[in-house]
C-alpha cells in the first residue's frame, strides 16, 4: 500500500514537473525579454535591421491581440465580426511599426529588473529601473505581464513612471473613434496610414 | 482690486468645475470620452497647436542649448529649483493633513538651502531624506474630493484641468512663499524678474530632460493631443493619489474580459 501511494505521488510530482519544465516566472521572463532587445540595440545592425528584429521579439512576447482589443476599449462590442478581423490585422501591423519606432531610438538601455507582484492567476506586475544616463534620470518601468498560460507569457501593459501606454493609447483610440461620430473606418484609416508611412 | 478679481475668477471656476462634474444635466456632457471631461476640446486642439508652434521656436531650441551645459551644471539647476519648490510643497502637505511629510520637507528645505548653497546641492537626498514629492494645490483640492472638471490647455502654460488651474492661482494669493518675497511685496532681496526667471528655468529643465520622450511620442502617437491629455491626466491622478504603487492606479476591470489564450 505504502508502495502504491509513493508511485501515485511519484507519477503526480512528475506530471507537474513535466508541464512547469518550460514555464518561467513573470520577472525572469521580462529579464530575458529586455536582454533581447538590449542585444538588438546594443549590436552592429542596421536600423532596418534593429526594427526587423524588434518586431519579432514583440511577436514572440507580447500579446498584441490583447492590447488591441483592450484599445478599443468598448466600442469592441459593437463591432462586427468582419470589422474585428480587419482591426485585428491593421493594429498589428501599426503596433509592430510603433514598438520597434519606439525602441529603435534606445541606443543602449539598461533595465534591471527589481521584484514582482502576483495580482490573481493571469497577471502579474514586474517592476524595473531604466538606469539612469547622462542625458536622462531613471526611469520606473512596471510590466503587467499576462500568466493565463505559465508556459506562454506575454506582455500586455508598459507603466512607465506610473504612465500606462495601453491606457494613453485606448484614451487615443476611443478620441479618434468619438471624433468620427463613432465609425471605426476612421480609426483603422489612421492605423493603416501610420504602418504605410 | 487685485485679489478680487482674482478672488472672483476663482469663485466661478469652481462653480462651472461643480457643474461640469455633474451627469445629464450638463449639455457638455456628450463631450466625455470615456472618463475624461474635454468640454472645450475645439478650443483646447487649437491651443494646443499653437503650444506646439510655439515650443518649436522658442522652448525646445532654449531646452537643447541648455543641455549643452555641463551634466553638474544642469543637475544644480534642477535641485535649486525643486528646492524653491518645497516651499509651495510644505503648506500643501500641512493642507492634506500630511504633518510628518510636513516636517520632512522643511528639514529638506533647511538641509539643502544651508548646507546645499541656495538648494544647489541635494544634500538631504544623501543624507538619507526620503525621495522628495512635490504637491502643489491642484493636487490639494484633489484630495479633498474637488473633481479635476474640464480639461483645458492653456496658453504657453500647456494641459491642466479647471481645478488644477484654481489651484495654481492660488500661488498668486500668497501660497506661494517665493512669489511673496518676489512678486507680491517689495522687498530689498528680490524682484520679480527672480520670479519669473525661475519659473520660465523650471520651464525649459523640464523640456530639456524630456527632448527625446516628447519627440517619440509625437512620433509615434495618431492622435498626439489625446495622449498628452490622458498622459496628463493619469500623471496627475497618481500624484494625488499619493501613490507610487502601480497596482492601485490600475483598474483590472477593464483587462479581465479580454481572453486570448
Amino acid at each position: 500500500m505504502k508502495k502504491f501511494f509513493t508511485l501515485i505521488a511519484f507519477l503526480i510530482f512528475t506530471v507537474s514537473s513535466v508541464n512547469n519544465v518550460y514555464s518561467i516566472e513573470a520577472d525572469v521572463f521580462v529579464q530575458s525579454t529586455v536582454n533581447r532587445a538590449a542585444k538588438t540595440l546594443g549590436g552592429n545592425l542596421t536600423k532596418e535591421e534593429r526594427v526587423e528584429k524588434l518586431k519579432e521579439i514583440a511577436r514572440d512576447t507580447v500579446d498584441i491581440d490583447g492590447i488591441g482589443f483592450y484599445s478599443l476599449g468598448a466600442h469592441r462590442k459593437s463591432l462586427t465580426k468582419e470589422q474585428l478581423t480587419l482591426y485585428k490585422q491593421v493594429f498589428a501591423e501599426y503596433f509592430l511599426k510603433s514598438f520597434s519606432s519606439r525602441l529603435a531610438e534606445y541606443s543602449n538601455p539598461e533595465i534591471e529588473v527589481n521584484s514582482k507582484k502576483i495580482i490573481n492567476k493571469n497577471y502579474t506586475i514586474v517592476s524595473s529601473t531604466l538606469v539612469a544616463t547622462d542625458s536622462r534620470p531613471k526611469v520606473s518601468i512596471e510590466w503587467r505581464v499576462y500568466t493565463k498560460n505559465p508556459n506562454n507569457l506575454l506582455i500586455r501593459d508598459l507603466i512607465i513612471e506610473g504612465l500606462s501606454l495601453a491606457r494613453t493609447q485606448k484614451e487615443e483610440f476611443s478620441s479618434i473613434i468619438n471624433s468620427n461620430d463613432g465609425k471605426i473606418e476612421a480609426l483603422l484609416k489612421n492605423l493603416s496610414d501610420f504602418a504605410a508611412k | 482690486m487685485k485679489k478680487f478679481l482674482l478672488t472672483s475668477l476663482i469663485s466661478l471656476m469652481l462653480v462651472t468645475n461643480v457643474s461640469a462634474d455633474t451627469d445629464g444635466e450638463n449639455n457638455m456632457s456628450n463631450k466625455n470620452l470615456g472618463e475624461i471631461k474635454d468640454c472645450f476640446e475645439g478650443v483646447n486642439r487649437a491651443t494646443f497647436k499653437f503650444n506646439q508652434v510655439l515650443d518649436g521656436v522658442v522652448f525646445e531650441p532654449l531646452a537643447k542649448a541648455y543641455r549643452v551645459l555641463p551634466s553638474p551644471v544642469r543637475a544644480g539647476t534642477s535641485n535649486a529649483l525643486d528646492n524653491l519648490s518645497t516651499l509651495v510643497t510644505i503648506p500643501n502637505n500641512l493642507l492634506q493633513g500630511d504633518f510628518k511629510k510636513a516636517t520632512v520637507n522643511t528639514g529638506r528645505f533647511i538641509v539643502n538651502t544651508t548646507i546645499g548653497v541656495v538648494g544647489i546641492f541635494d544634500v538631504a537626498e544623501k543624507v538619507g531624506f526620503p525621495e522628495y514629492e512635490k504637491e502643489d494645490y491642484g493636487q490639494t483640492l484633489g484630495v479633498m474630493g474637488v473633481g479635476e472638471g474640464c480639461y483645458v490647455v492653456l496658453p504657453v502654460l500647456g494641459p491642466s484641468t479647471v481645478r488644477d488651474t484654481v489651484g495654481s492661482l492660488a500661488n498668486l494669493m500668497g501660497g506661494d512663499a517665493w512669489y511673496n518675497v518676489t512678486v507680491a511685496n517689495d522687498t530689498q532681496h528680490f524682484s520679480d524678474f527672480d520670479y519669473y526667471a525661475t519659473r520660465a528655468g523650471a520651464g525649459i529643465d523640464f523640456r530639456a530632460k524630456n527632448i527625446e520622450s516628447f519627440d517619440n511620442l509625437e512620433k509615434n502617437s495618431i492622435d498626439f493631443y489625446a495622449s498628452i491629455r490622458s498622459l496628463y491626466l493619469q500623471d496627475r491622478a497618481k500624484k494625488i493619489a499619493n501613490s507610487n504603487a502601480t497596482t492601485e492606479a490600475m483598474d483590472d476591470g477593464d483587462w479581465e474580459e479580454i481572453e486570448t489564450q
